[in-house]
């Protein structure tokens, strides 16, 4: 049986932006330092291209690269990768000059995903979270707080946020008072 | 709070900058004798207009460039990367805010 | 049960929510929707507070944000105490409980009033002529014993809680198209024709209700609604708006630059019972493309005699409080007027049923509608007159009045009242616009400043344009709507009816009479006690700006910002100077518009969240073994280890013996790391360090210097060498980002040639030091069969390897003197690393260090520390470290300037050591060295102790130092001066233990 419904429907939890903020468990991070010509090189061997343009990210499977500068790109694979992955890139980039540097464990990753995630950033982060001013793909480092971070909107309602280890306690408490101050 | 235009990644907030001193200062350890050296580690012209000063964009893409600052009004007429000269600002267009 | 002077009907407030509270101890009920100022006064009372200086009894002057007088704390308990509310702000909720401020021992009898006897001495410029006491007063104290605690006492606002606040803050960074500030005719419909265009627009207010000013009229009419319902009906429109954010009792308190407007949004203190988990303010910052200013403008009180008296108000307060909260002011009112809109407060009143006793105009005539109308209706009016007077103590009975002719005042007569109602004019609200840097015009046709040309994307409309007239600032406030988002203007006319077009310029200045003008007070800025009398003075003994004439009597500068006497200040200073107003120019407008509190403005940054604490992968082991902390920077450091019993003094001696006897362990993991990656990253290195680098072998370190341009030692740190284009730089804890900072400026500005690039790695490893004599034998089962003998890992080593499997970079370095490693693992492997190591070094009876231990092994052996031994103007050369410096390297950091006159002059400081002629005393960092054993006051100091320590391994105390010419005094005996006597030291080489090196290299 088909019906039209002409009625609006409305959940329990109407009105409320939730959110949910979760560690992500141990990848592979690798900060890339090079010229766009040397980042397309390692974009065909890394699967996720380097994007030029800046602010974007690219995204190949599980690996993603992340533009931070015009000279620097995050590169993100599983932790099953890492040993491997960094030999192989270095092999590839052999006669390029640039830098490529294990950063693993020097970062600290959490999801921040769902309707009220963009209202617990504007609690400590500068940026415009409108999908038109930040729109899905973008990627930038910036503030939270008292706190550097790297910020990636990989999904409208998504982010992912990283930020050195020792502020992650920061961040995670920060991101905690901020839900409670929401509406 | 400024708005400062990146010439990377755009307008941001100056909560992601760091001010980086005077533009524009030459560095000739070469050539100096003591007074020239002494102006070029000290002496800044802190002019009441427009100034040519460093930024960096230190909490976004890392990057030192050069901003044409008001410091009247606080408006900024340029921003422009590190080693490219300063903009004529008859040319630079309307002033960004 | 309500106040005997509420009306049966009308006004915004709840007659079927009835809301007890007490006021000094007093119970009143009232409604919801009123005001404390509005439930007081339906209950009769007025008086509120006591004035700041003189203690005279204060009332309601106004009835919104630009309130000076009715200052009130509000005390919710539990440490939720707030001072210096406004009573015409503070909205009523079931058990509020609030209290008088600046009062002792109660409001109504009042010790501090004695104030007023002695105010000849508290006028214009009292606190400056008064500091001038001290220097009369040889030896006494007197001033900041006696009379400044006496003044304080006696003049101020309320006192702030002495608990911490319990609750919590928010904070929102917003952006928006359209913000508009002000909800009244001309905001609503500038936002409702903003928010037309889908833009996102932010409309706030700080009133608990949309609305402005429509909510005090009663007779316009709208498109054919009463103004309160058309503002209701389109306050309904703009909610239901998904790009509208609607900002009730929300100040906007602060104009930036760039468009960044602070706005600060009352959350809680409206609600009886508030759940305390939720926020009680939030502080935004809102960056709005364009910015529409609707913030109106204030009505001036007249200065007047007395015009402070408890019953003393503006026209339109007592408008407000009619129309909006359905209170009777008074039972019999004299209304003073040089404007219009005065005579629609009296025919509202009139038509209440108070009774108009006389309308007092300083004008000769007027025409308007109004006063056409209040004489249509039959009230008193006279014209050209005022007040010269008033009486009553704590509430006004009555006022003399006279004729104005000229300079004089004639015909003067008493009239009984309980209530006086002034106006002096409108004041437009230009605050937000001047502080967005826009300039000002005076306007002589207004007697106004109004905005002139915008320093920013912004607009003012209405009101605080200077626009007056219902029908124009509705068009006016759509047209802008549209305008500042560049949309086509489609000007739209709003049908209005029963608008009452008030006109005038009003009045500036004091107005006449022919009292003993030393004698009386006519205030001019409540908030501050400043007479007309004051600035009167403050022109005769000189000030001819504003701006100094502000400073001098204060006028303008208490909390309020001068919002009912900016204008008649300037205009008693015009006319004393006999110059125009815009030639004494205005004040600035500071930020905050009204006060905003303290939690509000830092938000999350308190308690856990005031800074982020660093903390190390091995803390937690640290903290589970008797660790004490210290802060260096943002991290929490190990300091010392404390086993049972042991103070920090027996704690670090041990600490430094074991480890020189067989081993110890110390977290290391703070030191700054910065990988150094490139085909140019030695030249690079060669230009930001001293030291030369092309030849330091790959699997090699070598202690690096770095100055800055100046010539000054700014860091230091080992480097290692992991491959040809990659080393492995460490930094100081401290100068971490620092250096970062350093390094990038000259790669990216000064050497963009060079194929090099930076990481920071800091966190990427845990740095594990293993230091002793055992150190090589406690290392060694870890490391997954690496030979780290002393032939294949000479001191100044370095080997990649696994530890227990996990990837590890072994230095061999020593900040301890002692045979040492340092272990770095990656970080999430930093804890079971350090607890692998612990597990071995058991056998050895090894220990872990803290950082005062590392302290004073170093010292042990005169290695610096940057920022302690030195501060910034210390060079290579003073350091004792010229060997450091490559001096046939054409180029580096600083090199230029080591070559300036002042760093290469003769007898500058130097780094030294001192041994103290009693072993057993240590000195005090920071101690002044000089010659002379009892030094005359004024000795020039020879340099200061940097370093000082007791050496448990050597039984005696050590130090450093910097003393001037300090290596060519060696065995010399100076002096550090102490409270109890000079102490005595021998200058020495800075290097107190194994004087050969033979134990780092074992």
């Amino acid at each position: 049986m088909v019906e039209t419904v002409t009625l609006a429907r409305s959940g329990s939890l109407a009105g409320r932006r939730m959110a949910s903020v979760t560690e992500l468990a141990p990848v592979a991070r690798f900060s890339f330092r090079g010229s766009e010509a040397t980042a397309i090189k390692l974009g065909e061997a890394f699967g996720a291209r380097p994007a030029v343009e800046p602010c974007r990210s690219s995204v190949a499977g599980a690996r993603s690269a992340l533009w931070l500068g015009p000279d620097e790109w995050l590169l993100i694979a599983t932790d099953q990768d890492a040993g491997t992955l960094f030999a192989a890139l270095e092999t590839a980039l052999a006669a390029e000059p640039h830098s490529l540097v294990d950063v693993s464990h020097r970062n600290t990753g959490f999801d921040i995903v769902g309707a009220g995630g963009a209202g617990l950033l504007s609690e400590g982060c500068p940026l415009d979270f409108d999908l038109a001013a930040f729109p899905v793909g973008m990627c930038t480092q910036t503030v939270l707080g008292k706190a550097e971070i790297v910020l990636w909107r990989f999904a409208p309602l998504s982010f992912r946020l990283e930020c050195w280890r020792s502020f992650a306690p920061y961040v995670a408490d920060f991101l905690a008072q901020a839900a409670d101050n929401q509406d | 709070m400024l708005l400062i235009p990146c010439p990377y990644c755009g307008p941001r907030s100056e909560l992601e900058f760091k001010h980086a001193g005077e533009a524009h200062i030459t560095r000739e350890p070469q050539v100096a004798d003591d007074q020239a050296w002494g102006e070029f580690l000290y002496t800044r012209t802190n002019p009441k207009g427009i100034i040519a000063e460093r930024w960096r964009h230190t909490s976004g893409c890392g990057r030192f460039f050069n901003c044409l600052r008001d410091t009247v009004s606080d408006n900024i007429l340029a921003t422009y990367k590190s080693g490219e000269p300063r903009p004529s600002l008859e040319t630079s267009g309307e002033p960004s805010r | 049960m309500s106040g005997a002077l509420r009306l049966p009907r009308g006004g915004r407030i709840d007659r079927n929510q009835p809301v007890r509270f007490t006021f000094d101890g007093r119970g009143y009920d009232g409604f919801v929707g009123d005001t404390l100022a509005s439930a007081l006064l339906s209950h009769g009372v007025h008086l509120l507070g006591r004035s700041f200086k003189y203690h005279r009894p204060r009332g309601i002057l106004a009835a919104g944000a630009e309130e000076p007088n009715a200052l009130v704390t509000v005390d919710r308990g539990g440490g939720r105490w707030t001072p210096n509310l406004r009573a015409t702000q503070v909205e009523l909720y079931e058990g509020l409980v609030a209290k008088s401020q600046n009062r002792w021992p109660s409001l109504a009898f009042d010790v501090g009033a004695v104030n007023s006897l002695v105010s000849p001495m508290l006028g214009a410029g009292f606190y400056y002529k008064t500091f001038m006491g001290p220097r009369f007063v040889k030896g006494a104290k007197l001033w900041a014993d006696l009379f400044e605690p006496a003044i304080r006492r006696a003049a101020g606002l309320g006192e702030a809680s002495r608990d911490p606040d319990p609750d919590h803050y928010a904070t929102r960074f917003a952006h928006c198209e359209v913000l508009v500030v002000g909800s009244g005719p001309a905001g609503l419909a500038a936002a409702t024709s903003a928010a037309q265009s889908g833009a996102r627009v932010i409309l706030c207010d700080e009133n608990p209700v949309f609305g402005g000013s429509l909510a005090d009229d009663n007779h316009a009419v709208i498109d054919g609604m009463a103004a309160d319902a058309w503002a209701a009906a389109t306050i309904e429109a703009l909610a239901a708006r998904p790009n509208v954010t609607l900002l009730p009792r929300t100040q906007a308190f602060g104009y930036y630059n760039h468009n960044l407007i602070g706005l600060n949004q009352r959350l809680t203190d409206h609600l009886a019972q508030p759940d305390h988990r939720a926020p009680r303010e939030r502080l935004w910052q809102v960056r709005a493309k364009h910015v529409v200013l609707a913030t109106g403008a204030i009505e001036r009180p007249l200065v007047f005699p007395d015009n402070d008296r408890p019953g003393i108000m503006l026209a339109s307060a007592g408008r407000t409080f009619l129309n909006r909260f359905g209170v009777k002011p008074g039972t019999r009112v004299v209304v003073a007027t040089a404007h219009d809109s005065a005579y629609r407060a009296a025919l509202d009143l009139a038509a209440a049923g108070v009774q108009i006793v006389r309308i007092v105009d300083l004008r000769e005539s007027s025409e308007g509608a109004l006063s056409v109308a209040a004489e249509r209706a039959g009230l008193p009016i006279m014209r050209g007159a005022t007040i010269v007077g008033t009486s009553g103590t704590t509430r006004v009975r009555g006022v003399r009045i006279g004729r104005v002719s000229g300079r004089h005042v004639t015909d003067l007569e008493s009239l009984a009242c309980d209530l006086v109602l002034m106006c002096g004019g409108w004041t437009p609200s230009v605050h937000l616009f001047s502080q967005s840097r826009g300039k000002l015009a005076y306007d002589e046709g207004s007697n106004s400043f109004l905005p002139g040309t915008p320093a920013q994307d912004q607009v003012s409309i209405g009101a605080c344009a200077g626009t007056f007239g219902l029908a124009q600032i509705l068009r006016d406030g759509h047209r802008a709507g549209h305008a500042v988002i560049k949309m086509a203007v489609e000007d739209r006319d709003f049908a209005v009816v029963g608008d009452d077009e008030s006109t005038g310029a009003g009045f500036i200045g004091a107005t006449p009479h022919d009292r003993d003008p030393t004698q009386v007070k006519a205030f001019v800025d409540f908030q501050n006690d400043v007479t007309a009398k004051d600035i009167a003075l403050a022109t005769r003994e000189g000030f001819r700006s504003i701006e100094h004439i502000k400073r001098y009597t204060t006028t303008g500068m208490a909390t309020d910002q001068g919002k009912t006497s900016n204008m008649n200040a300037l205009g008693i200073a015009s006319a004393e100077l006999g110059r125009s107003v815009p030639s004494i120019g205005l004040t600035t407008f500071r930020q905050p518009y009204t006060p905003v509190t303290f939690g509000s403005f830092a938000g999350l940054s308190r308690d856990a969240l005031f800074d982020p604490v660093r903390e190390t992968a091995i803390h937690g082991w640290a903290a589970a073994h008797g660790a004490r902390f210290e802060d260096v920077g943002l991290w929490k450091r190990a300091w010392f280890f404390s086993r049972a019993g042991e103070d920090m003094h027996a704690a670090v001696n041990r600490e430094c013996q074991i480890t020189r006897e067989r081993a110890g362990l110390f977290d290391a993991s703070t030191l700054g790391k910065i990988e150094v990656v490139g085909p140019d990253a030695a030249e690079f290195l060669n230009r930001l360090y001293t030291n030369s680098w092309t030849k330091l072998g790959v699997g090699k370190c070598r202690y690096g210097l770095m100055l800055n341009e100046a010539g000054f030692i700014m860091d230091d740190g080992v480097v290692g060498r992991i491959a040809t284009d990659r080393f492995h730089v460490t930094t100081t804890t401290g100068g971490a980002p620092r250096v970062m900072a350093h390094m990038e400026d000259y790669l990216q500005t000064e050497f963009p040639d060079l194929k090099v690039w930076l990481t920071s790695t800091t966190e990427q490893w845990a740095v594990i030091a293993v230091q002793g004599p055992r150190a090589r034998e406690m290392l060694a089962p870890l490391v997954d069969g690496l030979d780290i003998s002393a032939e294949t890992m000479p001191h100044m080593s370095l080997q990649v390897g696994t530890f227990q499997g996990v990837p590890m970079r072994l230095f061999r370095v020593s900040f301890t003197g002692e045979l040492g490693f340092e272990v770095n693992v990656p970080a999430d492997y930093g804890r079971a690393a350090w607890e692998a190591l612990w597990a071995e070094g058991r056998k050895f009876d090894a220990v872990a260090y803290g950082t005062e231990a590392m302290h004073v092994m170093r010292a042990e052996k005169g290695y610096i520390i940057v920022g302690q031994d030195t501060d910034g103007t210390v060079t290579p050369d003073d350091a004792g470290m010229a060997w450091a410096v490559g001096k046939t390297k054409p180029d580096f950091v600083g090199k230029r300037s080591l070559g300036r006159p002042d760093l290469v002059a003769p007898n500058r400081k130097q780094i030294v050591g001192l041994m103290t002629d009693d072993p057993r005393t240590v000195l005090e960092e920071g101690a002044q060295i000089v010659g002379d054993p009892t030094p005359a006051r004024g000795t020039h100091a020879l340099g200061h102790v940097t370093s000082s320590y007791f050496s448990a391994v050597l039984g005696r105390s050590i130090a450093m130092a910097v003393v001037e010419g300090g290596r060519g005094r060696m065995g010399e005996t100076l002096y550090i001066p102490m409270p109890s006597g000079s102490i005595s030291a021998k200058i020495v080489k800075p290097v107190f233990y194994d004087l050969e090196g033979v134990r780092l290299n074992g």
